[in-house]
């Protein structure tokens, strides 16, 4: 850390303070619009109309009734179920494959490890808009398989192998000795037990990074689910915020609190899992 | 024997991942050139192979242009915003104060949240709140929501773009000044370096790998901008705020031409593709070793 107190002294200590209020100004300025959805989503629309910005003791009429409404009108627990049963899903669908397939690729220096490992680094550029359309179209159309939660949990684990088979390949490349598993085969292990028994328990690291950064984009995925999924009750927490806030745009305190819902799993989540949040979406970034 | 033992492992570990990795992006990549070709237009059995004439139909496409013109006006201003404002806020967090973890988690905060919820959280910021506050100070500023004016629907589209982007590169560019040698720091202060002269020749030029990865991953971004624009302003008012993204998705599944749809598409990768290699080649030969 950049920590010179030393070399300033007071003239350090005084830039410090300067520093401290700049970054709480801009925090609170950051901030202010979660604070507006928090004290709006206790107040009655009449009490918003007239002031969305005042304070919540100025008024009357503070209740939880927008939370009830939200929660029943979005179908909130069932949007949840989807949402959860989707993420986790693709989520260790993808890390399993991904790193056997990278695994592969690092022990078995063939052409068809190279040309795919290279493909798969090359496929990171494009960008989804340029496959949805053949998507819909070989998915819709000819194989006729859209608006089934297995079809997006195939769909999330195939977009996300490339960059999850490159962080893995990275990570097993540098850290997994090839002379643990010699002396596995050694004693008779098979490939097999030796990677889920050896070999996996040494990429923890790799496979928390890859879970937060797969999970995140998963859970809060909009484009892809709004084309796989249109039957209701397999809706996922943004598609049915979309279908909700089209119904309710001017219920402007029953629509805070369903945003409110809707952000409040992942907020509980991320205080309990901060650390390793941060840390792994800086790990990911970096590599 | 052994032969067989290898066709087993190749179908065990790399097969599945394969598989996942061509059904979903490789096939539909090569399919979607082909879809160029076509007259498509999402529902009949039947597609005629019209050589290029979907390109030709995207040259007159007036609407495509103005978009891509958009969106390159859009990506300028984001990715300049996004990283001075990250790369500063970066600096004063690294300065050795209170609670630096506690900031950089929170202004990390609206990463976690989806483009789509965001987008409705500003909506109602820009039309109910700014107004409100318009309407009791008086301030012209605040009097008309920002979404209702094409320019100002344009200038709350990149404020919260930046507001959405900047809390991750915080986190790299934080990253960054952490790897920062104290020893060089120390030498050039010693040496009678000035803030401006120090973070000219020393910061920038150390830094230059955080920020290869931030302006990469900002221009990636922001030339894909979907989420966020459907739910905030969804191209109005008038379509002033259309982004490239949102035009080809409006182009496919609205207007049905597939085909005119896809090789926008594909225009749109290729114009990415070639701005961020040229991106990551260009800043990469700037960076150098403490």
């Amino acid at each position: 850390m950049m920590n010179q107190t030393k070399v300033g002294g007071n003239k350090r200590k005084i830039a410090n303070i300067v520093a401290m209020a700049g970054l709480i100004i801009i925090f609170i300025a950051y901030m202010f619009p979660f604070l507006m959805v928090v004290i709006n989503s206790l107040k009655q629309k009449r009490d918003i109309i007239k002031s969305p910005f005042s304070w919540l003791f100025t008024i009357k009429g503070l209740s939880f009734d927008n939370f009830v409404k939200a929660f029943t009108q979005m179908d909130f627990l069932n949007a949840f179920k989807n949402s959860l049963i989707v993420t986790v899903s693709a989520t260790v669908l993808v890390t399993i494959l991904a790193a056997m397939l990278a695994y592969y690729i690092v022990r078995h220096n063939n052409a068809v490890s190279k040309a795919t490992f290279a493909l798969m680094v090359a496929s990171m550029i494009i960008p989804f808009q340029a496959i949805m359309i053949p998507l819909v179209s070989i998915y819709g159309g000819t194989l006729n398989v859209l608006n089934h939660r297995i079809t997006l949990i195939f769909m999330h684990t195939g977009f996300s192998m490339a960059m999850s088979v490159f962080m893995f390949h990275g990570f097993i490349k540098g850290n997994v000795p090839i002379a643990l598993e010699e002396a596995a085969c050694i004693d008779g292990c098979t490939h097999t037990r030796t990677f889920f028994q050896i070999v996996l328990p040494l990429l923890k690291p790799i496979i928390s990074t890859m879970v937060i950064l797969n999970a995140l984009a998963f859970w809060n995925d909009f484009l892809l689910p709004s084309l796989v999924l249109t039957d209701k009750k397999l809706l996922t927490l943004p598609l049915s915020t979309y279908s909700f806030y089209g119904t309710y745009s001017a219920d402007y305190g029953t629509i805070m609190a369903g945003l409110l819902l809707c952000v409040l799993p992942i907020l509980i989540l991320y205080v309990v899992l901060q650390k390793q949040i941060i840390g792994g979406v800086v790990a990911g970034a970096v590599k | 024997m052994k032969s067989n033992h290898k066709i087993k492992d190749f179908g065990i570990f790399a097969l599945p991942g394969m598989f996942c990795f061509f059904a979903v992006v490789i096939i539909p990549f090569i399919y979607g050139v082909y879809l160029t070709l076509t007259d498509w237009n999402g529902v009949s059995q039947t597609k005629n192979f019209i050589g290029l004439a979907n390109f030709a139909g995207v040259m007159q496409d007036k609407q495509f242009w103005s978009s891509l013109l958009l969106t390159f006006k859009y990506v300028i201003v984001v990715v300049i915003l996004v990283n001075v404002i990250a790369f500063g806020i970066a600096y004063l967090l690294t300065r050795g104060i209170k609670g630096q973890n506690f900031f950089r988690a929170g202004f990390f905060t609206p990463n976690l949240i989806g483009g789509i919820v965001l987008g409705y959280i500003w909506q109602f910021v820009f039309s109910r709140v700014f107004v409100g506050i318009g309407e009791s100070t008086g301030w012209s500023l605040f009097e008309t929501s920002w979404l209702s004016d094409p320019n100002k629907a344009f200038a709350a589209l990149v404020l919260v773009s930046v507001w959405q982007l900047s809390g991750y590169m915080i986190l790299i560019y934080v990253a960054g000044f952490m790897g920062l040698s104290e020893d060089v720091m120390e030498a050039a202060s010693i040496d009678g370096a000035s803030g401006f002269a120090k973070l000219k020749n020393i910061i920038l030029p150390l830094m230059m790998s955080s920020i290869t990865i931030c302006l990469f991953l900002t221009l990636s971004r922001a030339f894909m901008v979907y989420d966020v624009n459907l739910s905030l302003t969804s191209g109005g008012p008038y379509g002033s705020t259309e982004m490239a993204a949102m035009h080809v998705y409006e182009k496919a599944f609205t207007s049905r031409q597939f085909g005119v749809g896809q090789a926008e598409a594909f225009i749109l990768f290729i114009v990415v593709a070639c701005i961020s290699g040229l991106q990551v080649y260009l800043t990469k030969k700037q960076e150098v070793e403490a």
